[in-house]
């Protein structure tokens, strides 16, 4: 492998070794994940867009890449980092190697990095952006300092669809506004519903044409607060079919109800997060994937349904007015624990209600 | 929920003595729960009859029974102690089926008591194999194939159906005792009838073979309010067919997809809930078929298991712990996460490293068992290591096995692997071994491709590329000069795990040569913490592990610190006892205001926990490793006296100034034999004469010298390994090749003029001595206890059952004890603790050996006695005087220079052994001076025989009330058998003997109810078929000195191991048990608690 190595903004610098894509430098925000199954799922995850996705975990690849478990069309993760990459892998639907997968859909990683170290550094200060590759030491500076992050920069309409279009075959109909949408999500969604589609600067006039038992906000990628078309087009949809939001949804949704979103430290990335139920006490154990979260304080027609344990983030809420709830974690898995799937009923049942 | 408030006393029963598949991690887990229950107010009640336990110290619960676990026992303690509820779910299967028993005897009504934790519907459906697969069928959970049965011809009905191979279960055990895969039909009935036996129902389950597929665990909590988490997914590197106890297995789990892992978690909650275990812990077993990805749930255990305490040191999350609280009601998000301090217990720990876990095999100790793994689990003790991968970790956990390796081959003892043919070798990996990895390696090295050998070995691919990582990389060191190598390079194959050591042996310099490479390189090892997130929040507790990276995060306190070297790896001879001294040291540094270092491998063990001490080390115990760790530390001290000879053989090559106790001078001095011989000479204290040698002719010599019989043992072992009586010169060239050949011993570092074998006459029929002794820097002298063996002298003191206070000893031969011991101490200069083994023949005292270190006999000695003796000897090794202890740990010097509480305790304490033959099929169950024995049980009374009675049922005897008693014994034992003889033949037994013993009875005036023929005198009708046929409740069995395996004698007491008579080889025990079989008819079983004595 070819020596290459990982800079941070702010000069940090780290040794390694690159695979995957042959390009020589690769920016942007870096974050970590704790987990350590689902590396297919977060990298094929349009969330993950603008980010350079961190693995914890330092053995990744082990299953390999199959044809399955892919969350969209193609890797939107800016690069990887792991601990330690080997070629070798070993599974029975696996198809190839996660260097190979790389390298055909144009994305770099670096591996011998000292991924807890970088962690705990990101820990302390914050998700910060930075480029690898083989390039020169000032090369990767440049390109570090150069690199904007994720904050005030809308990543959705990249990784939106472009056209509309149709999955399953339910009595009911949810039209899923696509902020980023992620395989997983639609199929459990399709389990009970024709799902069509939309792009993520649909109109609510669009929306509303395609005759919605319900409407479903997706997770996506950045700032909510750059994603104003959207939150336009939800006001105006309040109140006509029942809404469920997911990740950049919640927080989509949340500032439709005048709400207030902010940049978290370094976010939570995991399938480990203990989640709440307000109503119930029960806790749940999600899988989430979020820099930013809804300011509780801000919050006026919502309460707060779902807090994260481990901090007391907002991890879900309800509108008072309307029947639309939300929550930032990820109950459709795909990486993570299927405690919360059960979110999804609820969906069907408030559209059977209405 | 809050915690309950309707309760406010919970008995907690322990797991007893251990014995194969139940070892210390239940005084780890019971220890936990002690303390999380006192401390949340609750009066606790605790019965163990193990008194090597850290659990059974008078200060982790209100009222400590070291008591026999059996039903009668407990409701004498239910009784008295009236606990509001029992807690079953942290003393392994030996409590769970305790808590089975009291439920279905109607004690627990009885007296109006309830399980927590478990109830006895759950404990039912989890353990009984057929209600457990139909519960899982119901909620759509495929399990294989299978049936049940109670005799042969159900079991053959059963099978037909299957068809083979099939593996048998009995039902209600541990450790897969009994268990089997049958091939064909003849070893199916073999095994079928075997295993009905095994089960305490007589009942087997038959099930279709998934052998080959993969294994996998998860580890997972349920809280009241139906919260459920997995705290960790183990994957086994063995697959399916090997004991997941005697697997090698990796946390987290390796090669399966989320999508296949978050099946397997939803199946895991599924049967939690189905099963009914509504708070703790439990253990979910999987297998996958690596072809087609098929699940099916293998078994579950509705409590803490071995695999819990492996999952606690893996990722931090103290689930015997959390089980306690949640039994009392508390729910996982009440509970904080003791490491992070931040966060709640209601989450999923994840780490960012790999842990392998490897079994610690002792067959060297059981000649005639074949090394072969299998269903059934045969390892005593285990090892665990972490690195960031899994070759790192996988060669940590090897070279702290202390099997003489330094990681997976790259060292002198791969030559045997090496030397093997491709072609046998790649048909010896077909059947596990405990070598197997080491012949998978020599095989990757030669080009042979990691798919192929899966096929044969069951390892997944995955594990067997990344081992050939290893492989590789040293191939490509070995040909490459390391002087040249640069520090990136060094650091990349430190990265996999190599030791300093293997670098040296690969690259032919000695090990000091690489290390003073890499020192100048600057390539050293960086230490991480285990904190349950993966650094995602900050951690409080260090808990540390070394690996080769950017960056150290542990931080070095300013204050004054003390590190102690653990004992790794339970074997046989080394176990518990020494963790509890190394607990107890860490304790006292506690208490003295010095911070506390453990260092240690053994995730067993209470000392790997990681609020035992300030700091936690878990790393393999080598020169290496602990030098890397003095590096970082750099502590003020180091103790290494009381973890057994783990850490004392490293005494000499660490920095000597850091050594607190004892100097290793010393414990060179009394380990030395030439050294002792004139020690002994000059204090004037006489021993069986006796010499040394390095060759069979000088063995010879030495035996023409002292005459026979001779005690033959190697110096520098503990347990006495290889060690034997010898009668003539022939046993003794035998012996002597044994000693000096292949095999463990060597791995163990062979012999030389330093390590020389010693050759002793061997008082015959003399009692032997066991004395603890302490002494301070200012030269006082205390002894704790003298031991007086209940075996003759010959039989290795760990197997043998002792008495404190000794019971046969004069006044004046305790008094030359006690001043040759002190003379001794203070001739070696000991600081600290020392132990002393003596033998009494005719009122004269021979010394045998001095140990200048913490013995096995501390836990006893400790308990029995009432005072803290590890603890004091961590004080005084830290400078302080007994004196200036006594109002601390509250005891007094009597004018003998006995130690003794300030109020002395006046009953009789017996310690006695126990053993697993029956796991060992061809080995002999007559002690020798080879230790044999795994754990220890004590009883104590108001006299040696109430307390030998209580120790004996403690060890499983069942005290017979009448019955038939076999007696076979050798001549020279006839005219001592008489009065026995005569007393069972009073209390109502009906005697049975062989030929010779019945008519010397018979002759004698005594009434044989039986002859029997010898096996050598009738093939067909004989003693081994009464036994088979009959409910016989004692055989008194005492052989002629032969141990030749297919002696009458050792077929006798085969049969007899297999149907679970209780068997008596010497004269002594034969006593010791007809008195108290007598004691017990006159009295009912009394309870007292250690808080009461």
């Amino acid at each position: 492998m070819t020596p290459g190595a990982l800079v941070l903004q702010d000069g940090t610098v780290f040794e390694g070794y690159v695979f995957g894509s042959e390009k020589s430098i690769s920016s942007g925000e870096v974050v970590f994940h704790t987990a350590p199954t689902g590396y297919q799922e977060i990298l094929s995850d349009p969330s993950y867009a603008g980010q350079i996705v961190t693995f914890t975990y330092p053995h990744i690849g082990n299953y390999g890449i199959n044809n399955a478990d892919n969350e969209s069309r193609a890797i939107f993760a800016r690069g990887v980092i792991v601990r330690d990459y080997h070629e070798a892998y070993s599974n029975y639907r696996a198809t190839k190697s996660l260097d190979t997968w790389l390298k055909r859909t144009n994305v770099a990683a670096i591996t011998g990095i000292d991924t807890r170290k970088l962690t705990r550094h990101i820990r302390e200060q914050g998700a910060l952006p930075g480029a690898f590759g083989s390039a020169s030491l000032r090369e990767l500076q440049l390109a570090a300092k150069k690199e904007p992050g994720t904050a005030g920069i809308d990543l959705v309409k990249a990784v939106s669809t472009k056209k509309a279009y149709s999955v399953g075959s339910g009595k009911l109909r949810v039209t899923a506004l696509d902020y980023g949408i992620k395989s997983s999500i639609i199929s459990q969604l399709a389990t009970f519903a024709t799902v069509t589609v939309l792009p993520a600067d649909s109109t609510s006039e669009q929306v509303l044409a395609s005759r919605p038992n319900g409407i479903f906000l997706s997770n996506g990628p950045g700032d909510p607060q750059t994603v104003n078309y959207g939150v336009q087009t939800i006001r105006k949809l309040l109140g006509h079919a029942p809404i469920f939001g997911i990740c950049l949804g919640h927080q989509l949704l949340a500032t439709a109800l005048g709400g207030k979103t902010v940049k978290m430290p370094f976010g939570h990335h995991g399938g480990n997060h203990p989640v709440q139920d307000l109503s119930t006490n029960v806790v749940e154990i999600t899988s989430q994937n979020h820099n930013f979260a809804v300011i509780e304080s801000s919050l006026k027609d919502a309460v707060v349904t779902h807090r994260n344990l481990n901090d007391n983030v907002v991890e879900g809420l309800r509108s008072t007015l309307y029947p639309a709830f939300s929550v930032q974690y990820h109950p459709e898995a795909g990486p993570g624990p299927h405690d919360a799937r059960h979110l999804f009923t609820a969906f069907k049942s408030l559209m059977e209600q209405t | 929920m809050p915690k309950r408030t309707d309760i406010s006393s919970i008995l907690i029963i322990g797991s007893g003595p251990i014995v194969i598949g139940q070892a210390c991690e239940f005084d780890y887990s019971g220890t936990q729960a002690c303390r999380a229950l006192k401390g949340e107010g609750y009066r606790i009640i605790l019965a163990n009859s193990n008194p090597a336990t850290i659990m059974t110290d008078p200060d982790f619960a209100d009222a400590t029974y070291i008591e026999p676990l059996t039903v009668e026992v407990l409701e004498q303690i239910i009784r008295k102690e009236k606990p509001d509820v029992i807690l079953p779910t942290l003393g392994g299967q030996t409590a769970l089926n305790l808590a089975i028993e009291l439920h279905e005897n109607g004690i627990l009504k009885k007296y109006k008591t309830k399980l927590i934790g478990a109830s006895p519907e759950a404990i039912a459906t989890a353990e009984d194999r057929q209600l457990f697969k139909d519960a899982m069928s119901e909620i759509g959970i495929a399990s294989a194939i299978s049936g049940s049965a109670h005799n042969l011809s159900e079991a053959q009905a059963v099978v037909s159906k299957i068809g083979l191979p099939v593996i048998i279960r009995p039902a209600y055990i541990l450790g897969g005792k009994g268990t089997g895969i049958a091939e064909t039909e003849e070893s199916f009935n073999d095994l079928a009838l075997k295993g009905i036996d095994a089960s305490p129902i007589n009942e087997i389950l038959i099930e279709q073979s998934v052998k080959g597929w993969k294994e996998f665990e998860l580890e997972v909590m349920r809280d009241c309010r139906d919260n459920c988490v997995v705290v960790c997914s183990i994957e086994n590197v063995d697959a399916m067919g090997v004991h997941t106890g005697d697997s090698i297995t990796v946390a987290p789990a390796q090669t399966l997809t989320d999508v296949e892992y978050q099946k397997m978690r939803d199946s895991a909650f599924a049967c939690l809930r189905r099963v009914g275990v509504e708070t703790g812990g439990s253990n979910v077993q999987f297998a996958v078929n690596p072809k087609t990805g098929e699940q099916i749930i293998i078994e579950m255990n509705p409590r803490v298991s071995r695999s819990s305490a492996l999952a606690s040191k893996a990722t931090g999350f103290p689930i015997a712990k959390i089980a306690a609280l949640l039994a009392v009601g508390y729910s996982l998000d009440e509970i904080p996460n003791d490491i992070t301090k931040k966060t709640p217990a209601s989450f999923e720990p994840v780490i960012d490293y790999v842990v392998t876990k490897i079994p610690r095999w002792t067959f060297e100790k059981f000649p005639g068992t074949p090394d072969i793994l299998g269903t059934q689990m045969q390892s005593i003790g285990e090892v665990m290591a972490i690195g960031r991968t899994f070759p790192e970790s996988l060669q940590k956990a090897i070279r702290s096995l202390e099997i003489g390796r330094t990681g997976l081959n790259a060292d002198a003892s791969e030559a045997v692997f090496d030397k093997t043919t491709t072609a046998r070798l790649l048909k010896s990996i077909a059947l596990p071994s405990s070598n197997r990895i080491f012949e998978v390696e020599s095989l990757l090295r030669r080009g042979q491709k990691p798919e192929k050998l899966s096929r044969l070995c069951g390892y997944d691919p995955w594990f067997l590329h990344q081992m050939k990582r290893i492989s590789d990389a040293r191939t490509n060191f070995a040909a490459q000069d390391f002087r040249k190598l640069s520090a990136r390079d060094l650091k990349a194959i430190k990265q996999l795990g190599f030791s300093d050591a293997q670098l040296a042996y690969l690259a032919k310099v000695d090990p000091e040569a690489i290390t003073s490479r890499r020192h100048a390189l600057k390539v050293e090892p960086t230490y991480k913490m285990v904190d349950t997130c993966a650094a995602e929040f900050s951690a409080d507790t260090p808990y540390c592990y070394s690996t080769w990276e950017d960056e150290t995060e542990v931080v070095r306190s300013k204050r004054k610190k003390v590190m102690i070297l653990g004992s790794g790896p339970n074997r046989i001879g080394q176990g518990i006892e020494f963790d509890y001294a190394c607990v107890h040291a860490s304790f006292a540094l506690a208490e003295a205001g010095v911070e506390s270092i453990m260092y240690n491998c053994n995730p067993e063990t209470v000392s790997t926990d990681y609020d035992t001490s300030d700091k936690l080390y878990f790393e393999p115990i080598t020169l290496e490793d602990v030098m890397n760790v003095i590096a970082v530390e750099k502590p003020d001290g180091i103790i290494v006296s009381l973890g057994g000879q783990t850490p004392l053989k490293l005494a000499n090559v660490l920095p000597q100034k850091l050594i607190l106790g004892t100097s290793p001078k010393a414990i060179d001095r009394a380990e030395d034999r030439k050294e002792w011989s004139k020690l002994c000479q000059k204090l004037n204290i006489p021993q069986p004469p006796g010499g040394t040698a390095t060759t069979l002719e000088k063995a010879l010599a030495v035996a023409r010298r002292v005459n026979y019989p001779l005690l033959v043992r190697p110096s520098y072992v503990l347990g006495g390994r290889a060690m034997r009586i010898i009668y003539n010169e022939q046993q003794l060239a035998a012996t002597f090749n044994e000693v000096a050949g292949i095999g463990a011993l060597i791995q163990e570092g062979g012999l030389s003029a330093e390590r020389p074998v010693l050759v002793d006459h061997f008082l015959s029929d003399a009692i032997e001595i066991d004395l603890d002794a302490l002494r301070d820097t200012k030269g006082n002298v205390a002894v704790a206890g003298i031991m007086e063996h209940v075996e003759a002298a010959g039989v290795h003191s760990g197997d043998s059952a002792c008495v404190l206070p000794a019971q046969n000893l004069s006044k004046s031969t305790l008094a030359m004890l006690i001043k040759y011991a002190e003379a001794i101490a203070k001739e070696l200069q000991v600081v600290g603790l020392i132990n002393i083994q003596f033998v009494v023949r005719d009122e004269q005292v021979y010394v045998i050996e001095a140990n200048p270190r913490a013995s096995r006999t501390v836990p006893f000695v400790a308990k029995a006695i009432g005072v803290p003796l590890a603890k004091l000897a961590t004080r005084i090794m830290l400078g302080e005087s007994l004196d200036s202890l006594k109002s601390i740990y509250d005891f007094k010097v009597n004018g003998q220079k006995l130690l003794q509480r300030t109020k002395p305790k006046r009953l009789v304490s017996v310690k006695e052994s126990v053993f697993v033959f029956s796991r060992f099929s061809n080995t002999d169950i007559v002690l020798g001076p080879e230790m044999k024995s795994t754990g220890e049980v004590m009883g104590i009374g108001e006299n040696f025989a109430e307390a030998f009675g209580k120790a004996e049922v403690a060890a499983s005897f069942k005290i017979p009330n009448a019955g038939f008693i076999v007696i076979t014994v050798a001549d020279f034992a006839k005219q001592a058998i008489l009065p026995i003889a005569r007393s069972l033949l009073g209390m109502g037994f009906h005697l049975i003997a062989t030929k010779g013993t019945a008519s010397f009875l018979q002759e004698n005036g005594i009434v044989v109810s039986q002859t029997i023929a010898k096996v050598s005198e009738n093939s067909s009708d004989n003693i081994v078929e009464f036994i088979n046929n009959n409910e016989v409740r004692l055989l008194i069995n005492v052989p002629n000195g032969s141990t030749k395996a297919q002696t009458d004698g050792y077929q006798t007491r085969k049969a007899a191991l297999e149907r679970h008579v209780f068997v008596v080889t010497s004269l002594p025990a034969i006593k010791a048990i007809v008195a108290s079989m007598q004691e017990s008819r006159h009295r009912r079983h009394v309870v007292r608690s250690l808080q009461s004595q």
